[in-house]
């Protein structure tokens, strides 16, 4: 069942963009207002929807090989290796910190640990959204 | 964190890093890289050797959850160095061998490696913990990474039949462990081994010390392979002999005598203790060398005479622990038991370690292990057959190697226990040096049948794969370091007397020690015409009759039918044990989710509307509740229309867009309610999920409307009327009553002081309540995998069938 759906594919085009970069706005934000790795993963994941509703499921994997499950496991090993990493601070398991560094650009800017580990947390919810749903959809 | 911790961990580390050495380097032989690992820690634990001389110890403690007590505290003392040498030390030469062992072409390296350091660190782990959780962590750890390691050649019906034995049996332990030191936890407030071992005077009359030493026993013996469980031991030879030469000999089966050492300041003060050590211990070291006589496989009567020698030891360490059990006996007397112990631990980790990498020579070059085929070997393989008398020989208790002083010491602390009398059983004690001595007979003649049915004896290249010639050196180096060290310490015991005995004696019986103190440990080769000299004469002569006489009292294991033997119990458990649980899972699991989400709702209306009855939980009261708007009745009645149009819509995709109307009024609750965060995790969550399900729909078996009788439609309509009345029960009271300060305040004032962040659901998500998210995250993970798999294999059947 192919409809013509020139239109719905090129705002799709430019649309997924903008998503996939409010995305990560919302993931980098997240420490301060609302947003973080949940909700950006969630949003960049809905973005490749978009792209799986409006192009075919082959055409999406052949632009964007990625392979989930991998992506999954990288985001899982970078939340755990940031918990693990404040062992060598001698401090408890997955205590974070932050300080405030001047960047050239963006001015005083805050760093904080936390935000690796909701890197993590970002990769796994892409991840996982994206196995599941492509694993369903790749079955005829 | 400490270099000492790095340390344990380092094989972790290195496991990462060793499928990228194995993709690079594909034509050096993975095991070069691997090799230096171990070298490097035996070399960095040496020099702890002069630390444990002078009676110190060192303990480094990282914070891992220290609000639970639950930190990585790194100890070393005598007994944990003792150990972590022989892991590295034997780990280091059995990778040696494994290189030449295992081909590069043929076996996956990358992956056999990886579970070899897992093992590695998991065992430094469990030896050099001194926090019960962290020890039990590592100590499952070993079980699993041995699982992985037997299972190797996963391809082989036996191979995966012989790891699931294992993990099976020491899983099983492990959990009963854990119970045990669950109890030491509620005793004494602490899982620190340390702090216990202080409190066991206070603890010793406790009514839970003695669960917990039954329980820690559990763990130890299924580990080191004692009766009745060490019917995994023999199933776990199909593993790579460089495994079974380092696991089953050297490293895992022993980490069960590590316990019941580590564990011996704390209950050995209890009879039961003394009781069950020693008796399991003396019956598994008869019992294994009995059936290890009748084993036509080179790595059976290996693997037997490992579970006997294990036995062995167990019982020492036993006898060993009746010097602080009893007060009205020098101590002097009885902790040559202990140092028995101690010396034949390494003695077996020397001569067996060697003798597994000769069966491993003789299978690689011969293409089988069944005595049957082989014999007449000595003249090919000369080097091969001189390792393996002197390994043996030492295995018999003969001089000049090692085993013979320990075996010596084994006797004499036997005969001790003829003098124990407190117990009032010296009717059962005469049994213990007869056990043992019946015992050393059939370890002599299997030592024997070992040798020299290999050696000597008719060659018959008919029955062999290839032409049997001498193995290459890289093979015999480690063999033959082993077996130097098994003659070194026959004339040079004192060496390792004063450097590792000592200290280890020391953690073992710490409270026989007054400050500044130290055991004095002298073994000498000769110690007079006594007792125990001519029991070793009695088990050559008489030995020697039966290695001569086999065919004839072989019979004797006919007696026994095979039906009647714990493996077919094992089987037979296992068997039931499958067919109950399937019967038991197919009489609930029907297929149909309308009846899972049945079972799940009524279980929640049972428990919720139980636990608010009993609790009188229950409270009505509108004080201080917001009043409500325009905007909230015109969502509510939104989604109460959604629901409905759920029930009753005749096609699939009416039926998702309603759902998902309901979603998304629910963010724009979120939304009045000033809840950004949740509004715009509700709205991604609705717009991915209806996108699923858009995209999926079809695969979905047809939608049809079954007419059903009406007593189901009653449950169900029973079933919903309930979840509905509980869930706004529940919303009501939980709303109107209070029993604490609501928490949103410490997270009002911490989350930015504390953490950094201005966004308190974030900073609850990936600070306060971190470890929950890993959780969270790693469950997600499984889901995913576990849909792929399902959707994946499922579809690969359809294809192959």
């Amino acid at each position: 069942m192919k409809t013509n759906d020139l239109i719905f594919q090129t705002v799709t085009k430019v649309v997924v963009f903008i998503i996939i970069i409010y995305s990560l706005h919302l993931f980098f934000s997240g420490h301060y207002t609302p947003g973080g790795g949940f909700i950006g993963g969630l949003m960049t994941a809905s973005a490749i929807v978009l792209l799986l509703l409006a192009f075919d499921i082959k055409t999406v994997v052949n632009t964007l090989p990625i392979d989930y499950i991998k992506m999954t496991a990288t985001g899982l090993l970078i939340a755990l290796l940031t918990g693990i990493g404040s062992f060598f601070f001698d401090v408890p398991f997955l205590t974070h910190t932050f300080s405030y560094v001047d960047l050239p650009v963006l001015g005083k800017t805050s760093l904080a640990t936390a935000v690796l580990f909701d890197l993590g947390v970002y990769l796994v919810v892409i991840g996982v959204t994206m196995t599941i749903i492509q694993t369903i959809g790749e079955t005829e | 964190m400490t270099l000492l911790h790095v340390a344990i961990l380092s094989p972790f580390i290195f496991a990462i890093l060793v499928p990228f050495l194995y993709k690079r380097f594909r034509n050096i032989h993975t095991g070069w890289f691997v090799l230096v690992l171990p070298i490097l820690l035996f070399v960095y634990f040496v020099q702890f050797i002069d630390t444990t001389m002078n009676g110190d110890t060192i303990s480094n403690t990282a914070n891992w959850i220290p609000s639970l007590g639950i930190n990585f505290t790194a100890y070393i003392d005598g007994l944990g160095l003792l150990f972590a040498l022989l892991i590295t030390g034997i780990g280091a030469l059995v990778i040696l061998y494994s290189i030449y062992y295992l081909s590069k072409e043929k076996e996956q390296l990358n992956t056999f490696y990886v579970y070899l350091l897992l093992f590695m660190g998991a065992m430094l782990g469990v030896v050099l913990s001194d926090n019960l959780i962290v020890l039990y962590t590592f100590w499952e750890f070993t079980s699993l990474s041995s699982f992985l390691l037997i299972g190797y050649w996963y391809k082989r019906e036996k191979s995966r039949y012989g790891a699931q034995k294992s993990m099976l049996i020491t899983i099983f332990g492990g959990l009963l462990m854990l119970g045990g030191f669950i109890m030491l936890y509620i005793m004494t407030n602490s899982f620190s081994i340390r702090e216990i071992i202080e409190q066991v005077p206070e603890i010793a009359q406790h009514d839970l010390f003695v669960p917990a030493l039954v329980l820690i026993l559990f763990g130890a013996f299924t580990k080191s392979a004692q009766f009745p469980f060490y019917i995994w031991l023999p199933d776990a030879m199909e593993a790579p002999t460089p495994v079974s030469a380092y696991l089953h000999s050297a490293t895992m089966v022993k980490a069960g005598i590590y316990l019941v050492a580590r564990f011996s300041p704390v209950f050995s003060g209890e009879p039961e203790w003394f009781w069950i050590v020693s008796s399991f211990g003396i019956f598994t070291m008869f019992w294994g060398s009995f059936n290890a006589v009748k084993q036509t496989d080179l790595k059976g009567i290996l693997a037997f005479s490992t579970v006997s020698q294990l036995g062995m030891i167990m019982s020492m360490l036993g006898v060993g622990s009746a010097a602080l059990a009893l007060d009205a006996i020098d101590d002097s007397y009885y902790t040559v038991a202990t140092l028995a112990a101690v010396f034949h631990l390494i003695n077996h980790a020397t001569f067996k370690g060697s003798l597994f990498m000769v069966v491993g020579i003789i299978d690689h070059e011969t293409g089988t292990r069944d005595i049957r085929k082989l014999g007449g070997l000595m003249s090919f393989m000369p080097i091969t057959f001189t390792i393996s008398i002197i390994g043996a020989f030492s295995m018999a208790g003969l001089p000049p190697f090692n085993g013979f002083l320990s075996k010596e010491m084994f006797f004499t602390s036997m005969i001790r226990v003829l003098d124990m009398d407190v117990f009032n059983l010296e009717t059962l004690g005469i049994l213990f040096p007869i056990i043992a001595w019946i015992g050393s007979i059939f370890t002599f003649i299997y030592s024997m049948v070992l040798v020299f049915k290999t050696f000597t004896g008719k060659y018959q290249p008919e029955k062999l794969e290839k032409k049997p010639h001498e193995a290459p050196i890289g093979m015999l180096i480690s063999p033959i370091i082993l077996a130097s060290l098994v003659i070194i310490f026959f004339f040079f015991p004192n060496l390792l007397a004063y450097t590792i005995i000592e200290p280890a004696m020391a953690s073992i019986l710490p409270s026989l020690l007054g400050d500044e103190n130290h055991f004095h440990v002298h073994i000498s080769q000769w110690h007079g015409p006594n007792l125990e000299l001519y029991m070793t004469i009695g088990v050559i002569l008489l030995g020697t009759l039966g290695y001569y006489l086999l065919r004839k009292w072989r019979g004797i294991y006919r007696i026994v039918p095979e039906k009647l033997t714990l493996n077919k119990g094992y089987d037979a458990a296992l068997y039931q044990l499958d067919k109950s649980s399937f019967k038991l899972t197919r009489f609930y699991m029907t297929g149909f989710i309308r009846d899972y989400l049945a079972y799940i709702f009524t279980f929640f209306i049972v428990i919720l509307g139980t636990a608010l009855v009993v609790k009188d939980g229950f409270s009505f009261s509108l004080a201080g509740t917001a009043p409500i708007g325009i905007y909230e009745a015109v969502l509510a009645i939104v989604m109460v229309i959604g629901t409905i149009t759920v029930l009753f819509s005749k096609s699939r995709l009416t039926a998702i867009i309603a759902l998902g109307s309901v979603g998304y009024s629910l963010s724009l609750f979120f939304v009045l309610f000033r809840a950004p965060d949740l509004a715009l995790t509700q709205l991604c969550v609705e717009t991915v999920s209806v996108a699923l399900f858009l995209l999926c729909f079809y695969h979905l078996p047809e939608f049809k409307r079954k007419e059903k009788k009406l007593h189901f439609k009653l449950t169900n309509l029973l079933i919903s009327l309930g979840v509905g009345t509980i869930v706004t029960l529940i919303a009501l009271s939980a709303n109107s009553q209070r029993v604490s300060d609501t928490i949103s305040k410490y997270f009002i004032e911490n989350s930015y002081t504390l953490a950094g962040g201005k966004n308190m659901v974030n900073v609850i998500l990936v600070d306060f309540r971190g470890f929950d998210t890993l959780f969270e995250i790693t469950v997600l993970g499984i889901a995913s995998l576990g849909i792929y798999g399902m959707i994946r294999l499922h579809v690969k059947k359809e294809e192959e069938g």
